[in-house]
């Protein structure tokens, strides 16, 4: 492992400052990702920023909502009363995600922020364009099983590992970023970026740039969601895909949805031709199942991840008619979801 | 309580105070140390076990301020004052006298929750934290009503424990006799004791 200087500021701007200055500065939360990269070798930054300390551990109302602390740990988010109560989606999420340990000691900010799980990212073996941009993609005829199928690019087809920005991102969440010229916010359907040419940059964030807090907003989908994740076992893996699903239905038809897929793309997938396809339409299998099919009409495979687009089909036929069942809609007979 | 300091030639000038198992440790440190290094090479606590490294295996779980945690995928640097309990640490923390084991140790031990015991004192930690976690009403991924008291009738129960504990493996495969000794644990009763040819089947 590289060496470091490890500095531990008491506020944001001095934070903020730390990293703006310092071309191989990074921030560090929890750790969970970070630390292991440290070790892999694939992070090897010159200092690391604790953003520990900085008084981002709460969750409060907020607008209607909810303003979690950039900080608050994955299990508190989890844990919370209104997060379960108005926002299953995320606590969903949050619970598919890592283990009991892990979700202890990870962060808010730093689930949204951490790093592709491709095989070939983290083995500094390997040629990757993501890690050090130029030296080419081992995935796209390597092993490809996890690879995207959607919105890839010559480039990278890695897919963002992350469940709470799934379904962060179905409930219309706002990212609250401070950077070196002032605080922004960045709605969660353009935090995360498409690989492009630029595969290294994850986000939409510039060097520097802190998330300080994530914004649930008074949303009518959110308290009708859920978060539902297909896997190699049971508990503690990264999704192979996975649907987050929020419905506002009027009866049995749908006023309003959001639907995200995971596991399917360089960040989390807003399927906005599936939900046109469903507003004013009934939750039925073969409903979803067509919305779903003109969603995945560009969608790319190889032999080792040909599986997608069946997988993700089938979860979001899962996702939505159990929300609608729970919401006591007609569905298809017949249908255990 | 007594202080030691670390006066190895790795003092590399970060200071820490870290309090295991009730005992306060001054310590220098590289800045590149986890906490399990610290651990087991500065401070002599071998308890914590480092398996992966990586966060996969859960040998290196600790009580970091009162919640499970991985040792290993965390730098000491950013835990200064910091007070951890590992297995050994939790015969003291509950009942009282000398050689009083935390009931989730004497339910391993009744229960034979192990076979070669290298994973044990990441199990024991995470166990205890685990049935912390459903004491408060924490919901898991397999947890039906979010909004409901976590459901603990037998059948459900096995389900929240299995899913709860999945970031600790046993590569002996002592999995069934973990999930009763952590049942007996958390006051449940079980089929009577578990026997190791029924374990084995």
């Amino acid at each position: 492992m590289r060496t470091f200087t490890y500095v531990r500021p008491d506020d944001v701007a001095s934070a903020v400052e730390a990293v703006a200055a310092d071309a191989e500065a990074r921030f560090v939360a929890g750790g969970s990702n970070l630390v292991d990269h440290l070790k892999l070798g694939v992070a090897r930054p010159g200092t690391l920023v604790d953003v520990t300390r900085l008084g981002l551990d709460a969750i409060e109302p907020h607008e209607g909502g909810l303003r979690v602390g950039a900080n608050v740990r994955n299990s508190d988010l989890a844990a919370h009363p209104v997060v379960r109560q108005r926002y299953p989606a995320v606590a969903r999420a949050l619970l598919a995600g890592a283990s009991g340990q892990i979700r202890h000691q990870a962060t808010t900010a730093g689930n949204l922020l951490q790093r592709t799980r491709c095989v070939y990212f983290q083995d500094v073996t390997t040629p990757c364009h993501k890690r050090e941009p130029g030296s080419g993609c081992s995935a796209i005829e390597g092993y490809g099983r996890y690879n995207a199928i959607l919105g890839a690019s010559g480039s990278c087809v890695a897919v963002h590992p992350s469940d709470l920005a799934v379904a962060l991102t179905a409930v219309d969440a706002v990212v609250v970023v401070q950077g070196p010229g002032g605080e922004r916010r960045v709605p969660m359907t353009e935090l995360h970026r498409l690989p492009g040419d630029r595969p290294q940059d994850d986000t939409v964030l510039e060097h520097g740039d802190l998330v300080t807090a994530v914004e649930l907003p008074d949303s009518p989908v959110a308290g009708l969601s859920t978060y539902y994740k297909a896997r190699d076992r049971a508990s503690y893996a990264f999704a192979l895909v996975s649907v987050a699903a929020a419905v506002d239905l009027d009866g049995d038809t749908v006023r309003d949805l959001r639907v995200v897929w995971g596991g399917v793309a360089h960040r989390p997938w807003r399927a906005t031709t599936l939900e046109d396809r469903l507003r004013g339409q009934r939750l039925t299998e073969e409903t979803i199942a067509a919305a779903a099919d003109a969603e995945l009409a560009d969608a790319v495979t190889g032999a080792d991840n040909a599986y997608k687009p069946a997988m993700v089909r089938g979860a979001t036929v899962h996702a939505l008619t159990g929300l609608a069942r729970r919401a006591g809609a007609a569905t298809t007979e017949g249908i255990d979801a | 309580m007594t202080t030691q300091t670390g006066t190895s030639p790795q003092d590399t000038g970060h200071h820490l105070t870290l309090t295991v198992d009730g005992r306060a440790h001054e310590v220098e440190v590289d800045v590149r140390s986890t906490l399990l290094d610290t651990l087991r090479e500065r401070l002599g606590v071998t308890t914590v076990k480092k398996g992966c490294d990586h966060g996969q295996c859960g040998s290196c779980t600790v009580l970091l301020d009162g919640r499970r945690h991985l040792t290993c995928l965390s730098l000491a640097v950013q835990h200064d004052g910091a007070e951890l309990t590992t297995a050994d640490g939790l015969a003291a923390t509950e009942g009282g006298g000398e050689g009083d084991l935390h009931p989730v140790q004497q339910a391993f031990l009744d229960r034979d929750a192990y076979q070669c015991g290298y994973c044990t004192p990441g199990q024991v930690c995470s166990a205890v934290g685990a049935l912390d976690e459903l004491k408060q009403g924490h919901p898991s991924h397999v947890t039906d009503d979010l909004e409901a008291e976590v459901d603990l009738d037998d059948d459900h129960l096995d389900d929240e424990l299995r899913e709860r504990m999945s970031g600790n493996l046993c590569r002996c495969g002592a999995y069934v006799n973990i999930l009763a000794a952590i049942k007996d644990a958390a006051g449940v009763a079980t089929d009577g004791p578990t026997t190791t040819e029924e374990a084995a089947r």
